[in-house]
């Protein structure tokens, strides 16, 4: 790791409309208060969000590619785990 | 005999009151963008390129609302690029603080906290003030300018309680430029007359604020807030230091070399 280097955070922002934060880049801060300042200089310029997150990189764990066969193809054919077999009566209008 | 000048066909009118105030104003947050400009591209690290950059923009932008107004104020049929562009050193009115050089980043630091700390202050009297297009513009940048104050400080901070070799930067910084800051809140004569006429606030009713926010922020770098500090004035007189002259011949190169330019 290169100690000379501020540590790395990822950015989240939530849009205007949107209702969850997505994730838009990443920079280096040397701490949180920096980070979110520098999320909003580098990455709301536009107004492309009005909530930001920050997260050191370090803190997120990801899923490993190599994994991906046996993490995900089974949920592909397992059509009963979808709610779509009910029958919802006429009388109920905001379902 | 001496030779008499024929009388114009109309005298022009005079300027209205709060035209050199918002001139100085105009002139202020002109200087400093150009010299914030400066450093776009050549910024320590890509974040901080972009907030500085974001900054100028801000006070340009600002800048030619005042200049804008000036113009209006004035009535002579000037226009805001004759203000900003066509006008010698001695006619300018900025504080001697915004035309000092960036020097390093702990120089443009300390420079931009001198400066946010009063504008800041000064733009949320003026947002409740009389004239109605001053407090107009001033509602609006007052949002910038928070964020501005936000900026330096939390820099001041990081400076001051951060390495050896960031303090030792830090302290020559305040070392060099403190003796700015006062110009800042010494009013001029003209000043002084839109004080007494209610039209400009008085500046030592922001003074208060300004200092108890340095002494937090100070405190929070562990840097002792410098005292009894001569101010260095004339800025606001037009009498400028020999930056401005360079400055100018920069900023004022396009207008100067293309007159009339159009895009």
């Amino acid at each position: 790791m290169n100690q000379s280097e501020w540590p790395l955070w990822e950015v989240f922002i939530r849009s205007k409309q949107g209702l969850d934060h997505k994730h838009v880049g990443s920079l280096h801060a040397a701490d949180a208060t920096m980070a979110v300042q520098n999320a909003r200089d580098v990455y709301t310029r536009r107004l492309e969000g009005v909530s930001i997150w920050v997260v050191e990189s370090k803190h997120i764990h990801a899923s490993n590619p190599d994994d991906s066969e046996a993490f995900f193809d089974p949920a592909a054919d397992k059509v009963y785990r979808h709610p779509t077999f009910y029958e919802v009566p006429d009388s109920i209008k905001h379902m | 005999m001496e030779p008499t000048l024929a009388p114009t066909a109309t005298p022009a009118a005079a300027p209205r009151p709060l035209f050199p105030f918002v001139l100085q104003l105009a002139d202020a947050s002109l200087i400093l963008a150009h010299r914030l400009s400066e450093w776009c591209g050549h910024g320590p690290v890509l974040e901080q390129d972009l907030a500085l950059a974001n900054i100028a923009l801000d006070l340009l932008g600002e800048s030619r609302s005042y200049y804008q107004y000036a113009a209006e104020l004035e009535g002579q049929g000037r226009t805001e690029d004759d203000l900003a562009y066509l006008r010698s050193a001695v006619e300018y009115r900025n504080p001697l603080l915004v035309e000092q050089p960036n020097g390093d980043f702990a120089h443009t630091i300390v420079r931009q906290f001198l400066f946010d700390n009063f504008h800041y202050h000064l733009l949320r009297a003026l947002k409740d003030g009389p004239d109605a297009q001053l407090a107009a513009i001033a509602e609006k940048s007052v949002k910038e300018a928070a964020y501005h104050l936000k900026w330096s400080s939390e820099w001041v901070i990081r400076l001051g309680d951060g390495t050896d070799e960031s303090r030792k930067r830090l302290d020559k910084a305040i070392a060099k430029l403190w003796r700015f800051g006062g110009e800042l809140t010494t009013p001029t004569e003209a000043e002084k007359a839109l004080q007494a006429a209610g039209l400009v606030p008085d500046y030592a009713t922001l003074q208060p604020a300004m200092q108890a926010h340095a002494e937090h922020v100070f405190a929070e770098a562990t840097v002792p807030l410098p005292t009894a500090v001569f101010p260095q004035l004339g800025g606001k007189t037009g009498r400028h230091s020999e930056h401005l002259g360079y400055l100018l011949s920069e900023l004022q190169y396009m207008q100067r070399a293309y007159p009339g330019l159009t895009w």
